[in-house]
């Protein structure tokens, strides 16, 4: 009986984070294509609903009616999997964040090892789709999108041993209660150039604007998901948005303190001691969407070349240098470990 | 310890479930009505030419290889970071040998070309 109310509660648990999750993807594409409007002078979606608002739901209900077109020389298993390949990893992910001080569906002490295994599981998903699919444009989108996605986890997994070295612990609430204190105790602050470098590669990682060469609508039209149609396409669409209110989420958690708030150490602090935990990680989570939005109106896309060149030769070293910057601060007790 | 992962593999199921479900939605709301011209691969609206699965560029291996190199980097570098402040200077020092070495090997191949995309 005991497994059984365990089951069905941590069921419940799940759902408390997916549903809300879906839903805010639902309106993290209806708030991009307004904030994007409105920074082009332009209104966004404005007809379904009052200022456009059940936009995102017609647009769920339009593409579960589309067909699936599976092309005539495709491999049709391999094409049916890669969309799954893709989301069933950037939901499992959920599993280890922890959403405040108590709520976390599972506290393993491998967190972020975790975490860091499951993004580079999507990789697969990429290259298998535009293998699959057995269109030009997908292969090509797919090489280019894979090459980069690996490119960049390296500046991020050397990024995340800056934080490691820090918190000494793998554990994603080790990490936020080893940052508390006051805002100085963050870790954006030792750790400055890494933090920019594992929001630049999130960024690259996601194939968001202006490292999006594997769409390049220009040149490629879709890249890997050219022949994906309907709800096939959704799912890398809901991946590819999951993938970045998830390096959004990551970044407020690894380097500003995730559900810590922003005025521990002063006098405010009890003034908005009743405010919880998850606000002030639903704030920081959200100004990094925003700047993911932001990002993607103002900046031109980047060359092929220039992407990997900045990957490589630029990131790398900065990462290496910083590393043993770090290393000698806290072996001289510079730091606090 | 391994209780832990447990709710992981519920949410696992659960994961594969919504996809499953997402995609066999499409499958009976979207209908299926194909015909030859919608089912060819998409190529600027004439028929393709060849099989797409063609030669590339052997620079994409030449990234992959580099990425295993540096990923088991990092995959070393990861426990070393947690237990940093119980192994002192000779912890320090061996990996500072080990990055020395591969910083030599990024040098050599940078100065070889390795990484120029052009």
């Amino acid at each position: 009986m005991d497994i059984i109310f365990y089951i069905i509660n941590t069921v419940i648990s799940i759902l408390t984070v997916v549903i809300p999750l879906f839903l805010i993807v639902a309106y993290v594409t209806y708030s991009e294509r307004k904030i994007i409007g409105f920074m082009q002078s332009r209104m966004g979606p404005t007809r379904v609903g009052p200022s456009g608002l059940l936009q995102p739901i017609a647009d769920v209900l339009k593409l579960v009616s589309k067909e699936i077109i599976i092309p005539t020389n495709a491999s049709k298993g391999i094409f049916l999997t890669a969309p799954m390949l893709m989301l069933v990893p950037s939901l499992l992910v959920w599993a280890v964040i922890p959403l405040s001080e108590l709520f976390i569906i599972s506290n393993i002490n491998a967190g972020l090892l975790f975490i860091l295994a499951l993004t580079s599981l999507s990789v697969y998903g990429v290259i298998l789709a535009g293998w699959a699919s057995n269109s030009k444009y997908a292969f090509l989108g797919s090489m280019r999108s894979a090459a980069q996605i690996i490119a960049y986890e390296i500046a991020m997994g050397f990024a995340l041993v800056g934080v490691l070295m820090l918190s000494g612990s793998l554990n994603l609430q080790v990490i936020i209660q080893e940052q508390s204190g006051s805002i100085f105790n963050w870790y954006w602050l030792p750790l400055f150039p890494l933090f920019l470098i594992y929001f630049i590669a999130g960024v690259a990682e996601t194939n968001r604007a202006p490292f999006d060469v594997s769409e390049g609508e220009s040149e490629i039209v879709a890249g890997f998901h050219v022949e994906y149609s309907g709800m096939a396409f959704a799912m890398f669409f809901l991946a590819e948005y999951m993938n970045l209110i998830l390096i959004s989420i990551l970044s407020s958690i690894l380097f500003f303190g995730g559900w810590l708030s922003p005025f521990q150490g002063t006098f405010l602090d009890i003034y908005f001691a009743f405010v919880p935990g998850f606000v002030w990680l639903s704030l920081k989570t959200m100004i990094f969407i925003f700047v993911f939005l932001w990002l993607r109106a103002t900046l031109p896309r980047y060359r092929y070349d220039q992407i990997m060149r900045l990957g490589w030769k630029v990131f790398l070293p900065i990462t290496f240098f910083w590393l043993t910057v770090i290393g000698i601060l806290i072996y001289l007790k510079y730091l606090p470990l | 310890m391994l209780y832990e992962y447990l709710p992981i593999l519920i949410f696992l199921a659960l994961a594969l479930l919504f996809a499953t479900v997402m995609l066999s939605a499409g499958f009976i709301f979207g209908g299926s009505n194909p015909d030859d011209e919608k089912n060819s691969p998409y190529e600027c609206g004439f028929e393709p030419f060849e099989d797409s699965r063609m030669k590339f560029d052997v620079r994409f291996y030449l990234v992959a290889i580099l990425f295993i190199i540096f990923d088991l980097e990092i995959a070393f570098l990861f426990p070393w970071a947690v237990v940093l402040d119980h192994i002192g200077l000779e912890g320090y020092l061996a990996m500072a040998i080990f990055i020395f070495i591969l910083l030599i090997g990024f040098i050599y191949e940078w100065k070889k070309g390795a990484l120029e995309w052009d």
